[in-house]
């Protein structure tokens, strides 16, 4: 299929590209940015005016709940809302059920979204058997299964020792290692952000210091074994701050953070309002404005939807018990596109944190758009207001506290190897 | 970010008790008064009042407590409600029932009030957010997060023997941190108009941002005390002692247990409060227990005139005469 985009603002940050100009697809891949030559012949146009045309969205952290929770979502509907959400790449982490931590497990996923056929869906393979902490998964298995990276979830490994072998074997086979920081005991089943709303509302607190005493000690090892890391869905102005160091003393260490990250904070909870119920907590104004900092300065290099689909129940109860976690994918964009409206943050930086950062992180030839890559677009309506309702929404999952808000930017197309696998048809 | 105050309808009126947070000093002044005309009662020969007959109230309790649901039931019973008691700490919801399974099955058998103790904080809530309209909801404790009818109580013995709230000083002294009753006192002495709020306990104890929920913390018992007009003593719960939150409980009793020799620092005519049970010889010496200045056994028969109040209150029934005096 041959498809000619014209006439969009393409934003390519990889190439520091910004400019009005068409791009031409054949056979999946980029066959040229630009002047278009005239033996390339269309077989569908698409006009982009007034649209912004990038590299398809990579989401470095998406739950679709398949295999084991198929009650909330599976792999088909999200992978599907991550195509009428821009994203064409998304990684899962590795705590299903059963937990990633096989090359079965790893092709299932991957074999079920290519059917699907919406998005590309990296797992990311268990470093340790089962998230228990104690034995290391087959990783060479897994990479060979297509896991780019591997991690322990927020499932805690305890013994520092078993933390630095894993690292020094990740290092060996060339695995980043996602790391979710996050001490277990400081944590304490902790639901909400230690703070004046924790104490005003009775909820267990979560204090930052079970965020910034698992990066120091991650930190340490990283240092000790030279691995590749990446914090994920960092919450805490003091944990920006360490890795910002470290990243200026040369450790191979990135980090990113949940869009809704940036724009809530723990009094969002008001009276015990469940959908604000995340992991890690919603932080304080003072955090989120340092998030905001470091996803400007690069030192938060991605920014992911943390998408975790429930079903209504899993929200119905009272606070501490219920689950945790937002349904974000078709909120991503949106939510940096009103990010950069509030902070002054160029659409290119923006595009940039949603597509060659992550990308770099997960070491893959994405998020860039250049001849012969795979045609993995996005183009969307920067200015185009619309309101977010059950509806709407593409995924399963519609605990969402936007429900009704007015969000701002609407992707049209997504092109996933030069495919069309969404297209608004209307309003 | 505006917090919606569901305890209250549209004519300004109490619907459901939930939390002290966010009401106006006259309702709470109301809920004292109205428990001033209740407590007469006690010396009556028909302790009862017809204002809840034909009403259903159940109580439903999630976690073990007699003090309180005892004081609830008497009071419904004095209200003339049909009382119902559910003890579902080992009943449906371990079956795999949720809570609105329970909550919608028990509205079925056409509940008017439910009286709900839970250790989750928020529970109260939840369950006034799903409730049909016209149920109302009594918080009897939620988590850590409100427990506002023993707040309540406590302002109506307060006021009982102080007076006026404003220019009291006010010491609260022990497990801020896992204290649904040291919340809602906080917010009742201040909104009642308290002079100054303090919290005594060591740092284990003591949650953070605790200044801005309007109470001062201190650290040293004696400085805690000194010039205070109530002292209200708080439970510690044994298993504290075994999470590295206190080293024993005869540290804690050294620290911060209430002896007569502490309760000097206090204004001469201070009077001692406790929610109870009380932990003899770790919390408070029982000298002062039961010394002149303990008012708890008071605190524990007020408990029932401030919850016929606000039971009454929140039925919202002005047409019904009170029957006694």
């Amino acid at each position: 299929m041959r498809i000619l985009i014209n006439n969009g603002r393409l934003i390519d940050p990889a190439n520091n590209i910004d400019e009005i100009t068409s791009i031409a697809i054949e056979a999946g891949r980029i066959a040229a940015v630009g002047e278009i030559t005239d033996n390339f012949v269309a077989e569908q146009t698409i006009d982009a005016a007034g649209q912004v045309v990038c590299p398809g969205l990579i989401d470095l952290g998406a739950r679709l709940r398949e295999p084991g929770d198929e009650q909330k979502a599976d792999i088909h509907s999200e992978s599907h809302a991550a195509a009428a959400a821009g994203i064409t790449t998304l990684c899962q982490p590795p705590d299903t059920d059963p937990v990633t931590d096989t090359a079965a497990v790893a092709e299932l996923v991957r074999k079920r979204a290519r059917n699907a056929g919406f998005a590309r869906v990296l797992p990311i393979g268990a470093l340790t058997q089962g998230l228990k902490g104690e034995q290391l998964s087959e990783l060479a298995d897994l990479k060979r299964s297509g896991c780019n990276a591997v991690s322990n979830a927020r499932q805690p490994i305890a013994n520092p020792l078993v933390l630095r072998r894993a690292f020094e074997y990740a290092a060996t086979h060339d695995l980043v290692v996602f790391l979710h920081p996050e001490d277990h005991w400081l944590a304490n089943n902790g639901c909400a952000h230690e703070g004046p709303t924790a104490t005003r509302l009775g909820l267990p607190g979560i204090p930052e210091a079970a965020e910034t005493t698992e990066v120091a000690r991650d930190l340490a090892l990283i240092q000790q074994t030279g691995v590749r890391a990446h914090f994920c869905r960092i919450s805490t102005a003091a944990a920006i701050e360490m890795i910002r160091r470290a990243q200026h003393d040369g450790l191979k260490v990135t980090a990113d953070v949940a869009a809704h990250q940036l724009m809530l904070i723990d009094e969002h909870i008001g009276e015990f309002n469940s959908l604000y119920h995340l992991l890690p907590p919603l932080r304080s104004s003072s955090d989120r404005e340092s998030l905001r900092k470091a996803v400007a300065d690069g030192t938060l290099s991605a920014v992911c939807s943390d998408h975790q689909p429930h079903e209504a129940d899993a929200k119905l109860a009272p606070f501490p018990a219920t689950e945790p976690g937002i349904s974000a994918l078709e909120t991503l964009l949106p939510l940096m596109l009103e990010l950069g409206s509030r902070t002054g943050m160029q659409l290119s930086q923006i595009v940039q944190r949603l597509t060659a950062g992550p990308a770099a992180t997960l070491g893959i030839e994405r998020g860039r758009l250049e001849v012969g890559m795979p045609a993995d677009i996005t183009i969307f309506n920067p200015e185009t207001r619309w309101q977010l309702t059950e509806e709407r929404l593409v995924s399963r999952g519609h605990n969402t506290p936007y429900l009704g808000r007015e969000m701002v930017g609407q992707i049209n197309y997504t092109l996933l190897e030069g495919r069309l696998v969404f297209e608004r048809h209307s309003g | 970010m505006s917090r919606e105050n569901i305890q209250i309808d549209d004519n300004g009126k109490l619907c459901h008790f939930l939390t002290i947070e966010g009401l106006q000093r006259e309702l709470l002044t109301e809920i004292l008064d109205t428990a001033e005309s209740f407590s007469g009662l006690t010396g009556q020969p028909v302790k009862k009042v017809p204002l809840l007959r034909g009403k259903t109230i159940v109580n439903l309790f999630f976690e073990p407590s007699t003090r309180t649901r005892t004081t609830f039931e008497l009071a419904e019973k004095r209200l003339s409600a049909d009382v119902l008691n559910i003890n579902l700490a080992a009943s449906a919801t371990t079956k795999g029932e949720t809570l609105l399974d329970t909550l919608r099955n028990l509205e079925a058998m056409h509940t008017d009030m439910f009286v709900i103790r839970h250790a989750d904080s928020g529970a109260a809530h939840f369950f006034a957010r799903h409730a049909a309209p016209g149920v109302s909801i009594i918080n009897a404790g939620d988590g850590r997060h409100a427990h506002p009818t023993q707040a309540m109580l406590d302002m109506f013995t307060i006021r009982r023997h102080k007076g006026e709230f404003t220019g009291l000083k006010v010491a609260i002294v022990g497990d801020i941190l896992h204290s649904r009753v040291a919340r809602s006192q906080i917010h009742a002495l201040n909104i009642l108009g308290a002079e100054e709020v303090r919290v005594v306990a060591p740092d284990t104890l003591l949650p953070s941002g605790i200044t801005e929920l309007g109470a001062t913390p201190y650290h040293d018992l004696s400085e805690g005390l000194e010039d205070v007009d109530v002292v209200i003593m708080l439970r510690l719960q044994r298993e504290r002692m075994q999470g590295a939150m206190l080293p024993s409980e005869d540290e804690y009793f050294e620290c911060f247990g209430l002896t007569e020799k502490r309760l000097s620092a206090a204004k001469q005519d201070a009077i001692v409060m406790h929610p109870g049970p009380i932990n003899r010889g770790v919390e408070i010496d029982s000298t002062v227990a039961d010394g002149p200045r303990s008012v708890i056994l008071q605190q524990v028969s007020h408990g029932i005139a401030v919850r016929m109040a606000v039971m009454s209150m929140a039925m919202q029934q002005p047409d019904l005469e009170r029957g006694a005096e």
